[in-house]
């Protein structure tokens, strides 16, 4: 019963009470957006035994109760929710905001960022410039409460995550692999580079809304100095680490 | 007035626990909650209160407590040496701990999360609707000495009572179903999942535990790169060094190393309560088994709360439990015939 390789959108069990809705088993845009359009009119459908819902990069993942609703009915469901429309060209969701987030680049708060730019075949001053003019989309939160992989990145930075794991990466450091960047919720091991600092909080247990970015969101980065990130920590009580945020239209 | 429980000492991975925050994995939170949620639901029926409430979840640790009011208690999960006042107090049982008086368990003989449940569940505050610590996520922090624990209103007053459990704290056969990338390792992997008896690595926590074993490593066949991607409490992750790892509640949201299996979620609570050299052994059945397991675990939930006896004498002392004519009266009287 495993489904062919190669055949995309593809109904996956994760355990006993997941099913998991791929739309790519390689990352692109098309496919992500997807996940997110999938994930809205899934939920907007309201199938009672769905206990929720979420995307990863290009797949949704379904929580349900089989005892309510069975294996069988979700597939054929999803099967046909799946039929309604191309996803593929679905528009991204509304309420999107775009963030922009003051970054130290490089230096003692990015100390693999020179290796970062070699590896990805550009000089400091490129590499620079991509990091500091990108606008990314959160494409989904993961590993740890609230921390986004955000992309894409040009396609020089499509670089390997390292063999060798980071030992630990301090909080709201900014990371980079496979063209994608990260901003890790906490300190962490990682087998991406870390290549800058930021004084965002993606998770802030204290707070009302303990999740700032929702998948769908764009980040800008503001370059700043170590002297103006250490300003930031000592004055930010609100854990947006200086950063300011509009609705897109 | 508020009640509480002062804790003269305790083991550093005692946290306060409940069902967990199920719902969350959009942002990126895995459940977390009682590592043997089994023993959360048994603490709540021998106290006739709601599964939802919080207890304390011991990890291998014992610890002395006091009541700072009369309050009810009852012990589930890995057992350890209990006593009231100098006095030993049967395990898996509902006792009553008077005003001023100190429990006292000592260190599990078996298995690593042990229960001390409070009539009236414990009232920390609540965050995203649960009142689990979630160590990953730095939500919450382990209970220390010196803290006291605010207990809820207590609507009942029974104690005494006491629950027939099958004991899970020394590994056995875990079963398992396929996962997502099951297909991506060959038969002789498969079936040597199978045939070899893993032992649990002291390596391990509320997050996942790690297998040790002798022999090849699980290799997936071919190269391969997975996209990270959704995976759940149970699943069994195939690290880069070929070694199987059994996720748990606290688990990330995400990974991408290759699923071998996943465990079902009735034997959850039998890896967790593996400790560091207990044989387990992996037996894959079919995704129809493990629905009526499931759905007869969910019954046994659900059956719980009436399967509860009086505690006549400690059960341990009686050969023959079953050819006693129990007192009946102590509880509902709507329990299901023998």
């Amino acid at each position: 019963m495993a489904p062919s390789p190669d055949t995309y959108p593809m109904i996956r069990d994760v355990g006993l009470t997941g099913k998991l809705v791929s739309f790519a088993g390689v990352f692109g845009d098309s496919a992500n957006r997807a996940a997110l359009a999938f994930r809205a009119a899934l939920n907007a459908a309201g199938w009672e035994g769905i206990s929720e819902t979420a995307t990863s990069l290009t797949s949704v993942f379904v929580r349900f109760d089989p005892l309510i609703l069975s294996h069988d009915d979700l597939h054929t469901r999803l099967t046909e929710l799946l039929a309604q429309s191309d996803w593929l060209t679905a528009p991204l969701p509304g309420g999107r905001k775009l963030w922009c987030i003051p970054t130290v680049i490089g230096g003692d708060h990015g100390p693999q960022f020179l290796d970062a730019a070699e590896t990805a075949g550009l000089d400091a001053e490129q590499a620079r410039h991509d990091i500091a003019n990108a606008r990314v989309r959160v494409l989904t939160l993961g590993f740890a409460p609230g921390q986004p992989y955000m992309g894409q990145l040009p396609p020089a930075w499509d670089i390997p995550r390292m063999t060798q794991l980071n030992p630990q990466v301090p909080g709201a450091s900014l990371v980079v692999a496979i063209r994608q960047l990260i901003i890790f919720a906490g300190p962490a091991p990682t087998g991406w580079r870390h290549i800058g600092q930021t004084g965002f909080s993606c998770f802030r247990p204290q707070s009302k809304h303990p999740v700032a970015l929702t998948p769908g969101d764009e980040v800008t980065f503001r370059e700043i100095t170590t002297e103006e990130l250490d300003h930031i920590r000592a004055t930010d009580t609100s854990g947006n680490g200086g950063a300011t945020c509009e609705v897109l239209p | 007035m508020s009640r509480a429980m002062l804790i003269h000492r305790c083991g550093p991975g005692t946290t306060v626990q409940d069902q967990g925050r199920l719902g969350h994995l959009d942002e990126g939170m895995s459940p977390g909650g009682a590592a043997d949620i089994l023993a959360l639901h048994e603490g709540a029926a021998l106290l006739g209160q709601s599964p939802d409430y919080a207890a304390l979840e011991l990890a291998g640790l014992g610890g002395i407590f006091e009541a700072q009011d009369t309050i009810r208690i009852a012990l589930t999960g890995a057992p350890m040496p209990a006593s009231i006042e100098g006095e030993a107090i049967v395990w898996n049982a509902s006792h009553m701990l008077h005003r001023g008086q100190k429990l006292t368990l000592g260190n599990a003989k078996r298995g690593n999360y042990s229960y001390l449940h409070l009539g009236g569940g414990i009232a920390t505050p609540l965050f995203i609707g649960s009142r689990s610590v979630h160590l990953v996520a730095h939500i919450g922090k382990p209970v220390a000495e010196g803290d006291e624990i605010p207990i809820g209103r207590d609507s009942d007053a029974e104690t005494g009572c006491t629950l027939d459990i099958p004991d899970r704290f020394t590994g056995g056969t875990i079963r398992i179903i396929t996962s997502v990338q099951t297909s991506q390792f060959d038969a002789d992997t498969l079936a040597r999942l199978e045939s070899t008896t893993f032992t649990r690595d002291p390596r391990g926590n509320r997050m996942g535990a790690r297998m040790a074993f002798e022999g090849a490593p699980f290799a997936a066949a071919g190269q391969l790169n997975i996209l990270s991607e959704m995976v759940v409490p149970g699943d069994i992750q195939v690290t880069g060094d070929g070694t199987p790892f059994v996720l748990l509640g606290e688990c990330q949201t995400t990974g991408g190393y290759p699923r071998i299996a996943t465990v079902i979620p009735t034997d959850i609570p039998l890896v967790a309560q593996a400790r560091a050299g207990d044989p387990l052994r992996f037996q894959f059945i079919s995704r129809d088994q493990a629905l009526a397991i499931y759905a007869a675990g969910q019954a046994h939930l659900t059956a719980l709360p009436r399967a509860i006896r009086p505690l006549v004498r400690n059960p341990h002392d009686i050969r023959d439990l079953l050819s006693y004519q129990l007192i009946s009266g102590v509880i509902a009287g709507n329990e299901e015939p023998k």
